[in-house]
């Protein structure tokens, strides 16, 4: 592994309360969270945070959620899909209010990052809410070097299950150096031409540029999903070590 | 420490039975999710070996079928992702540490530490404090089946009194060496020795 992955930096991840600035409503069942941390040293696209919530009883839960705004902005981005029967997602989007206190602490990780120093071209791939923190890489892409080769490739249920459809569009208008692919699973409009269905091996092939121009993977959603995306990229040929992966859920939802 | 603020409107959905007697920030899944950086490798136990060392030379080396001649233990456990799920009661089998030490001959750890190296590059170290006395097995099965690819088969390392990152999935070498060393996540903001009842999860934990 490349010794290089990102520079060590050695002080404790506290515990810290931030404000609820905005929450914007992306989907049906998704919301992005707009937290004001009351300090905050900076992060790599791609790392997450951990949110703890606090019965009045004292009892805990836990859960991590990815940074879906770039390092450029102040206030911080979380985008949260509502698992059904969930404890923490369902809280987030239906109890959650504008000037709340949210306890928090990141940025966490330094594996599945990618900042513009590192160039490109990047693949990324994403299954559902996968697309969090790959949404902050393409920003970051976007403020800081747009000509980086990029594609994204994306899977959703349906179109109106496609979180940041607008900002992706505009995002891609007029850029020849990234290319969107959608593909939808389950429903999709009548008059779509777009990609149907799981990705798969051509989808992959026609859209991850090709070995010479060794692209990094990044593959983020449920881990079936990401289990086999990685898996059919070592069978196209593609190192292992360029793909890197984030497994949301324990389950392929 | 102060106390958390109180969550406004959150109360729990699970029952208190379920996080009783769990790590602190842990939540029980029956689930097995699988966690790790990249693809998963494909190995056929016809080209696996693992190997133990000390430092650059060899204390012993085996082949599958070695291996699986080797003592056998069978464990019952409940293990802890840093990830936050934490499943009870999981059964494994494999060759203890201590077994592994027995059959090259040695009655001691040579050194304090221990760095496992798997397919595809990743490491991660641990002291040997941590893998004897029954501490640890190099598992070959779950549930009495043979390891899953995803689940780090044909063999990965077991220590389930630490957080689930420490049982290196496909597994080839056991390096004993005198000063620890941070291994692939510990040098990646995760913590160094990973100990899930005092929530050990990052750097500075
Ligand atoms: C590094 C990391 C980053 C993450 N980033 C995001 C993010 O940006 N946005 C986001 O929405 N989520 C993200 N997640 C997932 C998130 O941490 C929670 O697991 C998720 O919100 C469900 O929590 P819950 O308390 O609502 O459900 P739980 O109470 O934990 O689970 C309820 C039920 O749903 C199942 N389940 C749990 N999680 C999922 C899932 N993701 N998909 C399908 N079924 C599930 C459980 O097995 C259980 O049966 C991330 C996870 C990790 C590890």
């Amino acid at each position: 592994m490349t010794a290089t992955d990102a520079p060590l930096q050695q002080h404790s991840i506290d515990w810290q309360t931030g404000r609820v600035q905005a929450i914007v409503t992306e989907t049906s069942r998704v919301k992005s969270i707009i937290l004001q941390p009351a300090r905050w040293s900076g992060h790599w696209p791609g790392q997450h945070v951990d949110i703890r919530l606090t019965a009045d009883d004292g009892y805990q839960a836990e859960r991590s959620y990815s940074i879906a705004s770039p390092p450029e902005e102040q206030l911080l981005t979380l985008t949260v899909e509502r698992v059904e029967d969930g404890e923490v997602s369902p809280y987030l989007l239906d109890e959650l209010r504008v000037g709340d206190a949210l306890e928090f602490r990141g940025p966490i990780g330094r594996y599945f990052i990618w900042n513009q120093t590192r160039g490109g071209p990047i693949c990324l791939v994403a299954g559902g809410t996968g697309i969090t923190p790959l949404m902050a890489m393409l920003r970051h892409r976007k403020m800081s070097r747009p000509n980086i080769p990029a594609s994204l490739i994306y899977s959703a249920r349906s179109l109106a299950d496609v979180v940041y459809w607008d900002e992706l569009d505009t995002m891609a208008r007029g850029d020849l150096n990234l290319r969107l692919v959608y593909t939808l699973t389950r429903e999709h409009p009548s008059d779509w031409n777009g990609h149907l269905g799981r990705v798969n091996e051509v989808l992959l092939a026609e859209n991850s540029f090709t070995r010479e121009q060794n692209p990094t993977f990044f593959i983020c959603g449920p881990a079936g999903f990401v289990e086999s995306i990685s898996s059919m990229l070592v069978k196209l040929g593609f190192d292992p070590f360029t793909v890197k992966t984030e497994r949301f859920g324990p389950t392929g939802a | 420490m102060d106390r958390p603020p109180v969550s406004r409107g959150f109360k729990s959905k699970r029952h208190r039975s379920e996080t009783a007697g769990l790590p602190p920030g842990q939540y029980l899944t029956t689930d097995f999710p699988v966690l790790s950086a990249g693809p998963t490798p494909a190995i056929r136990v016809t080209d696996w070996k693992i190997a133990l060392q000390l430092g650059g030379s060899l204390l012993g080396k085996w082949t599958w079928d070695e291996f699986e001649a080797l003592p056998q233990t069978t464990i019952t456990v409940d293990i802890h992702c840093v990830t936050k799920w934490t499943k009870l009661n999981t059964v494994w089998q494999g060759v203890s540490f201590d077994d592994l030490l027995k059959v090259v001959g040695l009655s001691e750890p040579p050194d304090a530490f221990v760095m496992a190296h798997c397919d595809g590059g990743y490491t991660t170290n641990l002291p040997v404090a941590d893998l004897v006395a029954g501490k640890a097995v190099v598992a070959t099965r779950y549930d009495g089946l043979p390891l899953a690819p995803a689940h780090g088969g044909p063999a990965r390392l077991l220590v389930p009194h630490l957080y689930f990152w420490k049982s290196a999935k496909w597994l080839r070498r056991l390096r004993f060496m005198p000063r620890d060393e941070p291994g692939f996540w510990e040098s990646r903001g995760y913590h160094n020795y990973g100990d899930p009842w005092r929530e050990q999860r990052y750097d500075g934990d």
